[in-house]
């Protein structure tokens, strides 16, 4: 640093050689350069689209202008029209996405503790149930939304069984229902829920689970006292991993919802950018999306990300 | 045992618990990945608009050097199933006879899935006047009509296409297109009523049928604002194609919302509407008169279409060059190789859509008897009285009528 030699570390600089200084100052560089294209990407895939995206979500559209043609103002109101219009999508993509992460938990949990830890001594049956739960990613998530839509169709085996039962009113229908939509959402994110949970058990020392016990701990206060702290940091990566792409899916109410009471805001956003072309309610929209997120992940973190967790 | 306990640390709850703490910078991490994915969404914006927000609502026409002489080709883009295609030999015997007549190279894509999608995909370039790598494009009446409007399209040169005389009388002069300067039809279908011929025996004679107790929650309606609509309107008596307007467009949408809140209507879909006539959770609905004709083809004939008594729509797809492309000329070889009646015939064998193209039903005579009576790829005088075309929106009108109809269908 060049600056005037005032403190005490200037001083202590200024006895080093030259070479050494440039030395150091080269490896301050290299520091940088290696930031760099990091540093570019976030810049110009992260930063540079939200500023536009704000600036879009302000836009107006003069009366009589061409179809898709806006021109940049501070035109707040969009805000509040998109929120007064589309509020009870937001909340129903948020309450949709809870329902999801937490069956994905209720599910999840004992799949993940079951290949960790209960098949630690049989490797080869857990590295067969660790492909499987991983297969899903090998085939497209449309398509196996899509094939939901075959399980639960009218007249496929599912609805079929339900109705004989008398759990289906002969008249009801499963497909074009929020119970789909849940269970499409709860499906697919599934494996972002039990693979954390699984990289953390896999570590859990079994020797503690003995230890409680010998200590006189019931199985059920060894897996409260010991098992879920310890595997707490999965869970709680697997549920905002399981969250926060649930709240913005759309594909799954598209094609497994109906269009009155299973919309969620992905499929509004999409429909204002490419039916209504527009472009500054579509911005607005992921604008209160992408924050209310924040927001609730924030909080999470705040209230649950620390060692109160349990 | 051994194994993983190695692994382990020393300490390892508390290490565990320290683990916690670190935990916390793995969600801002996938927070961000989050946020980012939703940033893309902005950037999308911003390609979107590109160019927009000056003003002015033409297109800067560019002056551009047609290449068609120098570069042998010609880049078509059009919608899927939508040119015969031969399967043992993957590809397309008309483009190929194109090719071999004139010596120009055609690069097929089926780049098109929804007029409004394409739109967002292509209109950042097209408002600055740039090559979108097409010298065809394939869109339907009103989105033709908002390209040529918005001068994104080159008027073509009738002289380049002397088989433009065989263009059916009726589709000469379009309201969006007089003389078809800028576009030439491509097919054109019907919007109608279709049901499985099994599960409703005693079918449909109009829309208002749909409504039907023993359809309930078996209906789908299309997405196509102008179709569902225009049905909707032409059901109660209100004449599509004239001056129309927001009281007429108000109460048909309110038939529509109805009947989507009380649950008759199932879902309001685009083209995926066939896969649940297949699975059986739509036995009734508005659907397009080609996707049926194929539908009974690939399982055994279970459903019927008809136009309703009080008329249907019908709409078409046209040709058009997008301003800045470089190859015009070859472009309009093309159209005309198209509008030879032999070829058109070729193609009408295949896609099953109504033929615009005179003198083509005496050349399907030759290549398969049983489709010149096939209705929908030849209609009857009658036929097209019942088929009616939606009247031209204005900006404003097209922007409030699809924001309604999208909110009504729920998005």
């Amino acid at each position: 640093m060049s600056s005037p030699v005032m403190t005490k570390e200037g001083k202590v600089r200024d006895l080093r050689s030259k070479e050494e200084i440039r030395a150091e100052r080269r490896k301050g560089r290299t520091g940088v350069y290696l930031v760099l294209p990091g540093l570019l990407v976030l810049v110009l895939f992260f930063a540079l689209p939200v500023v536009v995206l704000l600036a879009m979500s302000l836009y107006t559209r003069p009366p009589g202008a061409e179809i898709g043609q806006f021109v940049p103002a501070l035109q707040f109101s969009n805000y509040a029209t998109v929120l007064g219009a589309y509020w009870p999508e937001l909340m129903r993509s948020f309450g949709f996405a809870l329902i999801a992460t937490t069956l994905a938990l209720i599910i999840g949990y004992p799949m993940a503790y079951l290949v960790a830890v209960r098949l630690r001594e049989r490797k080869l049956l857990q590295g067969i149930l660790l492909v499987l739960l991983i297969a899903p990613f090998f085939s497209s998530f449309i398509l196996r939304t899509q094939s939901w839509k075959q399980i639960l169709a009218d007249e496929g085996f599912v609805a079929q069984t339900l109705k004989a039962v008398g759990l289906l009113a002969s008249d009801g229908h499963l497909t074009a229902t929020a119970f789909a939509v849940v269970a499409g959402l709860t499906y697919n994110f599934l494996p972002f829920m039990v693979l954390p949970i699984y990289a953390n058990l896999e570590r859990l020392d079994t020797r503690l689970l003995e230890a409680a016990g010998d200590l006189y701990a019931s199985p059920l206060t060894t897996f409260r006292k010991v098992t879920l702290p310890l595997s707490a940091p999965g869970v709680f990566a697997g549920t905002l991993l399981t969250f926060i792409p649930a709240a913005g899916d759309y594909v799954n109410a598209a094609l497994l919802g109906n269009n009155r009471n299973t919309t969620m805001i992905g499929q509004v956003i999409d429909s204002r950018f490419f039916r209504v072309i527009d472009y500054p309610g579509a911005a607005a929209l992921s604008f209160v999306l992408m924050v209310s997120i924040l927001i609730l992940v924030t909080v999470y973190i705040r209230k649950f990300g620390t060692k109160d967790l349990m | 045992m051994s194994n993983s306990h190695r692994r382990l640390p020393e300490d390892p709850q508390i290490r565990a618990l320290v683990n916690m703490m670190s935990s916390r910078s793995m969600s801002r991490r996938s927070m961000l990945g989050a946020a980012g994915a939703l940033g893309l969404t902005g950037l999308l914006a911003a390609c979107g608009t590109g160019g927009t927000g000056t003003g002015g609502s033409k297109a800067p026409a560019p002056s551009v050097e047609d290449l068609s002489e120098s570069e042998k080709t010609v880049n078509w883009a059009n919608w899927t199933l939508y040119l015969d295609y031969d399967d043992a030999k993957k590809n397309y015997p008309t483009l190929q006879k194109f090719t071999k007549e004139t010596g120009i190279k055609v690069s097929y894509s089926e780049d098109i899935d929804g007029n409004d999608t394409y739109y967002g995909k292509v209109q950042g370039q097209l408002s600055a006047g740039q090559d979108i790598g097409k010298d065809i494009f394939t869109l339907t009446d009103w989105m033709a009509s908002r390209m040529i409007r918005q001068g994104y399209t080159q008027e073509l040169d009738h002289a380049n296409i002397p088989n433009i005389s065989n263009l059916l009388p009726n589709l000469q002069n379009v309201d969006f297109d007089p003389g078809r300067k800028h576009s030439l039809t491509w097919q054109s279908g019907y919007a109608g009523i279709a049901w499985n011929k099994k599960k409703f025996p005693k079918g449909l004679r109009n829309v208002s049928d749909l409504w039907d107790p023993a359809l309930k929650g078996r209906v789908t309606v299309l997405d196509e604002m102008r179709d569902t609509m225009g049905l909707l309107m032409l059901d109660n008596g209100v004449d599509i194609a004239g001056s129309w307007g927001d009281n007429e467009f108000g109460a048909a949408l309110d038939v529509l919302r109805d009947n989507i809140d009380n649950g008759q209507i199932r879902q309001v879909k685009g083209n995926s509407y066939k896969e649940d006539f297949i699975s059986g959770d739509a036995i009734a609905g508005i659907v397009w008169s080609g996707d049926l004709t194929q539908l009974n083809f690939e399982n055994d004939d279970q459903w019927e279409f008809v136009l309703p008594e009080a008329g249907g729509t019908l709409w078409s797809d046209n040709l058009m060059v997008p301003v800045a492309a470089k190859h015009k000329t070859n472009a309009e070889k093309l159209m005309n190789f198209y509008y030879d009646p032999a070829i058109a015939a070729e193609v009408a064998a295949y896609v099953n859509y109504i033929c615009p193209v005179a003198g083509a039903r005496e050349e399907m005579e030759k290549i398969d008897p049983e489709l010149v009576e096939n209705h929908l790829i030849f209609p009857s005088e009658e036929d097209l009285t019942k088929a009616h075309v939606i009247r031209t929106l204005n900006a404003d009108e097209e922007m409030n009528f699809s924001s309604e109809f999208q909110s009504a269908i729920g998005v």
